[in-house]
């Protein structure tokens, strides 16, 4: 179960940042397909927030197709985002081994982000609105 | 009941108050209208009329002139369907916490929601125990602080399961703690039951992020109302060369010789060496009540139109 931590001072729209700590849960696998989101009831209780807003912020996630809700149930994830954890298991220790090999190189820190960073934006250049999250 | 009352917790037409005793009117020709289901801050200053308001909604005063139309009728007739939590708490002193709850239940038959008003007088049923805060059912009412006496007498409004809820600010005597718990509550049960909330402050930080809608209080009137969002989006703070403002809602504006800083409703398009900002709610309200002859400003959905009870849910 997610829980959100509303930052008022933030000056990102409230309903926003529940979609991002959401979208958040589903990329780190908190949240996995079947999982329920909180009710509004349950995220207003403990945020203080208006319920309006957390049912703006589902009814954005749902339109990404990332949720679902099922009548008299609750809000239901769809779909993650990002690999399957499982798979993360044998690309870490890839990354490990040429993380090792850097070294062995002389490469310090900052030099290996730099190159990390120019073969990401190569090979998965940012999506339009990705990160920004509207 | 007509269609277009359905969905309206609160119309003032022209509504008036006078006390007898003092010298002008404490309310006067205010009209406005809350869509139900919303939770409506009512803010202002000390002396606003804000209480003088939710008496009227509540029916334990008359208008002087106008009317208040209470989910689509009189407030007496309105009676079991709200709930009204007055400043002064007015409770049985001699009574124990449990007692006053047990009263609340006779009074309420009908649809006494014994679960609702517990949770909020002696905290959820959590495992765990003891919370700070939550009430001793065998304490009598005499004994209570201000904050706990609060506590029960929101205890009584939950348990009557109201579709509209009036609180004079219930928010005075309460710790931090008990302040964001029950705020909480107050929210999860509108979430529940779309119950209509009117909670009034003299701080809107407490119910900036909480309220869908504002009716801001000054001078007896209604100087603005509705989505504090679309209220923000209509006004812009600017600061830059000193230039006529002709074309534009002047709200509140400082010289500083050469130098312009003003809070204004946009007209039309505002030249590029004007640096601008969004307001924020603070921002907003401080310069309507500094500047008490900036016009009053209304979102459609809060005056009387027939075509906006559409838009209203949207």
């Amino acid at each position: 179960m997610v829980e959100y931590r509303i930052d008022r001072r933030s000056g990102v729209a409230t309903y926003v940042q529940i979609v991002h700590q959401t979208k958040q849960a589903l990329r780190l696998g908190v949240l996995e397909p079947g999982d329920k989101l909180p009710t509004a009831r349950e995220v207003v209780e403990a945020t203080a927030i208006n319920p309006n807003t957390v049912l703006k912020a589902y009814r954005e996630l749902e339109r990404e197709g990332l949720v679902e809700a099922r009548r008299g149930l609750g809000t239901f994830v769809r779909r993650s985002l990002g690999a399957a954890p499982a798979d993360h298991t044998a690309l870490r220790s890839k990354l490990t081994a040429w993380l090792d090999e850097a070294r062995g190189e002389g490469l310090e820190r900052e030099d290996i982000t730099a190159l990390f960073n120019s073969v990401l934006d190569e090979k998965c250049p940012a999506e339009k609105g990705h990160e920004g999250e509207r | 009941m007509s269609r277009d009352e359905e969905g309206i917790a609160l119309a003032a037409v022209g509504l008036g108050k006078r006390y007898r005793r003092r010298r002008g009117p404490v309310l006067r020709n205010c009209s406005f209208r809350l869509p139900a289901g919303r939770i409506c801050a009512l803010v202002g200053p000390n002396g606003a009329g804000k209480s003088t308001l939710l008496s009227l909604a509540a029916g334990l005063i008359r208008p002087t002139e106008g009317t208040l139309t209470v989910l689509g009728t009189t407030p007496a007739e309105a009676r079991t369907r709200f709930a009204y939590v007055a400043q002064s708490k007015p409770l049985p002193p001699q009574l124990t916490v449990a007692a006053t709850l047990r009263l609340g239940a006779e009074l309420n038959r009908a649809r006494w929601d014994r679960a609702a008003a517990e949770r909020i007088a002696y905290g959820p049923l959590a495992p765990g125990g003891d919370r700070d805060g939550a009430l001793d059912p065998t304490s009598k009412i005499r004994s209570l602080s201000g904050g706990q006496r609060t506590r029960v007498a929101l205890a009584l409004a939950f348990g009557k399961r109201p579709e509209l809820m009036l609180l004079d600010e219930p928010m005075a005597d309460l710790d931090p703690l008990a302040r964001r718990e029950l705020l909480g509550a107050l929210l999860g049960e509108a979430a529940e039951h779309g119950t209509t909330i009117v909670i009034s402050s003299h701080v809107i930080a407490e119910l900036e992020g909480a309220c869908d809608h504002l009716l801001l209080m000054g001078g007896g009137r209604i100087r603005l109302g509705g989505d504090p969002e679309q209220l923000l989006a209509a006004h812009t703070l600017l600061t830059g060369p000193a230039r006529d403002l002709t074309g534009h809602t002047v709200v509140e504006s400082r010289d500083a010789g050469r130098q312009l800083t003003a809070l204004i409703r946009p007209g039309g398009p505002l030249p590029d060496d004007w640096q601008t900002a969004a307001p924020s709610l603070e921002e907003l309200l401080l310069a309507h009540l500094r500047n008490p002859d900036a016009p009053d400003l209304f979102t459609e959905e809060t005056v009387e139109t027939d075509e906006n009870e559409e838009n209203a849910r949207a």
